[in-house]
């Protein structure tokens, strides 16, 4: 039984994150129908500058928590400024192009992060360092750390925050505009332009402040972390219904606990011929086997047949 | 090759052919006194441009956009890898009792069982997603093809099949009769003077072979392109409910799209893995899946020389600039290797292009053989209008 409740735990944390970045895929695709293949770098690049600013104020004696602050708001910054420059030279150029081109770039995009960083920050694994007391909780038979019950409040709070500016400020009903159908939101005084950019921000952001968490559970940043929770977060995206908010954080953080259980239990199911080296599979199995059965994913409405 | 050829007329055109088809021939011998590097580039880049032409089926023709391509092209490899290596006997002592030779499957075997069985895995992949729309798809066969990697990577244990990250090694080169492509052949006595005895290392024989089955792809995908079946694709990809309407059974098209494709696949992966000699999982990453769907749309989507095209430049100038990567090396204190760059140029490559011709390089000069730029856009609004 505290199996059951320690990887719930571990899949609500890893589900947590998977679900900031799968907003940030969702809010993209919502507005402009574009994979943004490049949003897991943006990741990788928040967990990066983290990592840079926390080491090079390493000396100076500040607590911990300070050092994390300080790093998240240079990640905000640093991931937001990126992901606007990306949109306006990458996507925007290509807005009415043939669908495959912006997917191309992005593709591009991802591969030209990946390898920018891997320039500029060299390509070997870097320890994060511990920043908050690390020392286990007991709960319900189970352990679970400062770092992992900051990371759920955290996101708890930062989806509130989200839900109240896409419901309760005019960029949000902009964005839920132009989501709906763009030209006619044009036609009623919305900037489509400033609000893609606006939806490139909130979306980098979050994938920074998951960068972030990730370097802090984790421990260690490198050019690559960024591909993977990506990818799952993509699906996650997916599997709630692509478009939709809610659908990103609850196929988000069900992807999370339905990996965490499954690398828990799969040597137990198949009497240890598979290992939790397979945990990967979960993720993508789930996909396929909702995507077959409801194809809009879980909270998404069925669209005609097109495209 | 067929456009090529029709965009003149009469003698020019013959002319055109075997000057074409003596460039291609001489190529390989022209370069070989360079460094066997050169042609060991144009082998890889006649692989890939026999996967982008495989893929091509699927994205370019039938409008299925497919990101797992790769993963038919690992089971090709590994077919291969498996039935003619001695990995299989090594670890199987029931099997290396029934093949007390060991296991050595002849290249006109191994095609044909790696065309089916690619196939069959791409049928398989497609009959439970062909029901998805578009992006839904992409993400669908990206979710197959790490499947298959993660498989390759684990199923060392309980039984050793695919001898997980660290690969399979010593795979038989190709065979015809007693000429072993995997040795070099000297040319016979009775040339002319100057000819006899010379030297074609194995790189150059296998040139010959991609050559060879590289045209006979691209002749097979230019005929499928202009039959019936061709016709029935690209209605698909205009307008999926249109061709239905028409009584066109849209599911077993698209299936055969899948499947032929996927044929393609399999071929060169077997050609790819006696090629290297050694097949591990890392050749079969997401990233050569982009890769290839770059190269088919860089070229020109659903154009089959734009798609050659494409693929050639893609798969062979990174490796040039790489030969002359040396000294940027090192100026930059080792930071800007020769992967690192080749990486790098791919992806500028697939920005850069991207932005200046989104059509592709070479694109189809019909009108509907090109993918209706507004599409997003139409479903877009269909969406807000209900």
């Amino acid at each position: 039984m505290d199996i059951f409740i320690q990887q719930l735990i571990n899949g609500l944390v890893l589900g947590s994150m998977y679900a900031l970045v799968a907003l940030g895929y969702t809010m993209v695709y919502g507005i402009i129908n574009l994979i943004n293949f490049a949003h897991g770098e943006v990741l990788m690049v928040g967990a990066l500058v983290s990592w840079t600013v926390v080491t090079a104020l390493g000396d100076t004696g500040w607590p911990g928590w300070v050092l994390l602050s300080l790093s998240l708001v240079a990640a905000v910054l640093v991931c937001m400024a990126l992901n606007v420059a990306i949109e306006k030279l990458a996507y925007r150029p290509l807005r009415n192009a043939p669908r495959l081109a912006p997917l191309i770039t992005a593709m591009g995009m991802s591969l030209l992060l990946q390898t920018l960083a891997m320039i500029l920050w060299k390509p070997d694994y870097k320890p994060y360092p511990i920043l908050l007391p690390d020392e286990p909780y007991e709960f319900m038979g189970a352990t679970i750390n400062l770092v992992q019950i900051l990371i759920l409040g955290v996101t708890a709070l930062t989806l509130a925050g989200l839900m109240a500016l896409i419901h309760g400020t005019s960029l949000g009903r902009a964005m839920r505009a132009t989501a709906e159908n763009p030209k006619v939101a044009q036609l009623m005084g919305v900037r489509p332009d400033r609000v893609i950019s606006a939806t490139f921000m909130i979306g980098a952001a979050l994938a920074a402040l998951a960068g972030v968490m990730w370097a802090a559970n984790y421990g260690s940043v490198q050019h690559t972390m960024g591909f993977l929770p990506g990818l799952k977060a993509f699906t996650a995206a997916v599997f709630g219904g692509i478009g939709n908010l809610g659908g990103a954080v609850v196929g988000g953080v069900l992807l999370g606990v339905i990996e965490a259980l499954g690398a828990g239990y799969i040597g137990e199911l198949t009497g240890d011929v598979l290992g939790s080296n397979y945990q990967d599979i979960f993720a993508f199995t789930v996909l396929i086997l909702v995507l077959t059965l409801r194809p809009q994913g879980l909270l998404g409405e069925r669209v005609a047949d097109r495209a | 090759m067929r456009a090529l050829m029709q965009s003149s007329s009469g003698m020019p055109r013959l002319r055109l052919f075997i000057g074409c088809a003596l460039a291609l021939a001489v190529l390989p011998l022209a370069l070989q006194p360079l460094g066997e590097a050169w042609v060991r580039i144009l082998d890889t880049a006649l692989l890939y441009i026999l996967l982008a032409l495989g893929l091509n089926i699927v994205v370019g023709f039938a409008g299925l956009l497919d990101l797992g391509y790769i993963a038919f092209y690992a089971v090709g490899a590994y077919l291969f890898a498996l039935l003619a290596s001695p990995h299989l006997t090594d670890n199987l002592p029931a099997l290396a009792a029934m093949f007390p030779h060991g296991l050595h499957l002849p290249l006109w075997g191994a095609i044909p069982l790696a065309a089916v069985a690619a196939g069959l895995f791409g049928m398989l992949l497609g009959a439970p997603t062909l029901k998805l729309r578009g992006d839904y798809l992409a993400i669908v066969t990206l979710g197959f093809g790490e499947i298959i990697r993660v498989f390759m990577n684990n199923l060392d244990a309980p039984i050793n099949i695919t001898n997980g990250p660290k690969g399979i090694n010593s795979i038989d080169p190709i065979h015809f009769g007693r000429v072993s492509l995997g040795e070099p052949w000297y040319l016979p006595a009775w040339l002319p003077a100057g000819l006899e005895g010379v030297a074609l290392p194995p790189v150059t024989l296998h040139y010959y072979l991609f050559l060879l089955i590289v045209v006979g792809a691209v002749v097979l995908t230019q005929r499928l392109h202009d039959s019936r079946l061709g016709r029935a694709w690209v209605a698909i990809r205009e307008d999926e409910i249109a061709a239905k309407a028409m009584g066109l059974n849209t599911r077993n098209l698209k299936l055969l799209a899948f499947g032929l494709g996927a044929m393609f696949g399999g071929v060169s992966g077997v050609l790819f893995a006696s090629f290297q000699g050694f097949v591990s999982p890392e050749s079969f990453s997401l990233q050569e899946s982009v890769l290839v769907v770059a190269m088919v749309v860089l070229g020109g989507l659903g154009h089959i020389p734009g798609v050659v095209l494409g693929a050639f430049l893609l798969a062979a100038l990174p490796e040039v600039l790489r030969q002359v990567a040396g000294p940027l090396q090192a100026m930059t204190d080792g930071r800007l290797d020769a992967a690192i760059l080749r990486q790098l140029l791919i992806a500028l490559a697939m920005i850069g292009i991207m932005l200046v011709r989104p059509r592709g390089l070479w694109p189809s000069p019909r009108h509907e053989d090109q993918l209706m730029p507004d599409v997003a856009d139409a479903a877009k609004a269909g969406e807000g209008a209900r």
